[in-house]
């Protein structure tokens, strides 16, 4: 069956069985490969992107019902909140092997967009879903730290 | 005695050999670089088949089958009893927790990834049941789903109390919010509830139909709502 699906505010006319999970629509068929699969059963939040701006794990979601939705991929993460965590990432250097990373920021940059100033019971709430494997939870701590400290000191 | 051989015919035969060996040689060569460099459809995605798994279907016993009770109140709390079935398996249960967090699986095992009830029942602000649970289970995943998944109220916390308990918690408006015409109606009829015997996924429903278990619930309270000790 043809959906036509929002990704990254482009629209895409996908041809696949509805109950295809979104993860592979966009990686197999968008080639958009940032969104990465780790468990496929929503344990481990490596394939975190946005529906309406919600993060949600794209490994659960049917196309049929991920086409009504507008989705934001770690391709296309913008605003305030994203430039702080991306600069944050970097001064940080957050990632390990790096594989779980792009669904760290997707939950990071979803955070900040909630709480301004989170304390660490809110990250860790946030981002429980979130597994690293190189265990940087740490560095991901910290940094979040750091970019609502940036994003309070810009405002 | 002869120190060398005679000069034509053994050489010739070693040459046959030598011969034979190449071409065997030159013929698994070729055979392998045929069979690696042979052109193939790369595995396409194919649509998965949904499981259904032949799992021991636990019946509820009719309401009718109670008729054999002459005291009143002990039918009911029989009838509850029969309920109970129903309440205390861990299809209703994982989601009745006595904590912020739910449980899972028929072991009851603490929910992964870390989750919390929040202000409305339906996860934290930050991390959302539907983060990962949609309107329907998900075959591919195995992820259960529904419209309303949220945990029970805390005052409705099931876990860790005995079949009495809950009874006399489900009568108590002040904890079940609810009175006894909207508790059937949630029995009977609330279609989270009704998840508990479709709940996809191989998992093990619980038993009976909801519509049978509202039978028992209705029988249960026309009976006086009697409670277990």
């Amino acid at each position: 069956m043809s959906y036509a699906i929002s990704v990254n505010g482009q629209i895409h006319h996908v041809e696949d069985d509805g109950q295809t999970p979104l993860l592979w629509v966009l990686r197999d068929t968008l080639k958009l490969t940032g969104t990465k699969y780790g468990c496929g059963v929503a344990q481990c939040g490596a394939c975190t992107v946005h529906v309406d701006g919600t993060p949600t794990r794209s490994c659960t979601l049917p196309l049929e019902v991920a086409a009504s939705a507008r989705i934001t991929t770690i391709e296309s993460i913008e605003g305030v909140e994203a430039q702080a965590i991306r600069g944050a990432w970097v001064a940080r250097d957050v990632p390990q092997c790096g594989f779980c990373q792009s669904g760290q920021i997707m939950s990071a940059v979803a955070l900040l967009r909630i709480l301004k100033t989170p304390t660490d019971r809110d990250i860790d709430v946030a981002m429980s879903g979130n597994i690293c494997r190189c265990a940087t939870y740490n560095r991901i701590r910290a940094a979040i730290h750091d970019a609502a400290a940036q994003l309070g000191t810009a405002r | 005695m002869r120190w060398r051989r005679s000069p034509s015919e053994p050489r010739r035969g070693r040459l046959r050999i030598g011969r034979w060996l190449f071409a065997t040689f030159a013929a698994m060569i070729a055979a392998t670089l045929v069979y690696a460099l042979y052109p193939r459809p790369m595995p396409q995605t194919q649509a998965i088949q949904i499981r259904q798994p032949q799992l021991d279907l636990e019946r509820l016993r009719a309401v009718a089958e109670f008729a054999a009770i002459a005291d009143l109140d002990q039918r009911s709390i029989a009838l509850f009893e029969e309920a109970g079935r129903v309440i205390q398996h861990p299809r209703c249960m994982n989601c009745h927790p006595r904590t912020d967090r739910p449980t899972q699986t028929d072991a009851m095992r603490p929910h992964r990834p870390w989750v919390s009830r929040g202000p409305d029942g339906a996860g934290e602000p930050t991390l959302r049941c539907s983060t990962c649970h949609g309107a329907t289970n998900f075959e591919s995943s195995g992820v259960p789903g529904n419209p309303m998944w949220m945990l029970a109220p805390i005052e409705m916390a099931w876990q860790g109390k005995t079949l009495g308990e809950i009874c006399r918690q489900l009568l108590d408006p002040a904890r079940s919010h609810m009175s006894r015409e909207e508790l059937l109606q949630h029995m009977s009829e609330d279609a989270l509830v009704g998840w508990a015997w479709h709940p996809g996924g191989g998992r093990k429903p619980a038993p009976g139909t909801q519509a049978e278990f509202g039978t028992i619930i209705k029988a249960w309270l026309d009976t006086g709502g009697k409670c277990p000790a």
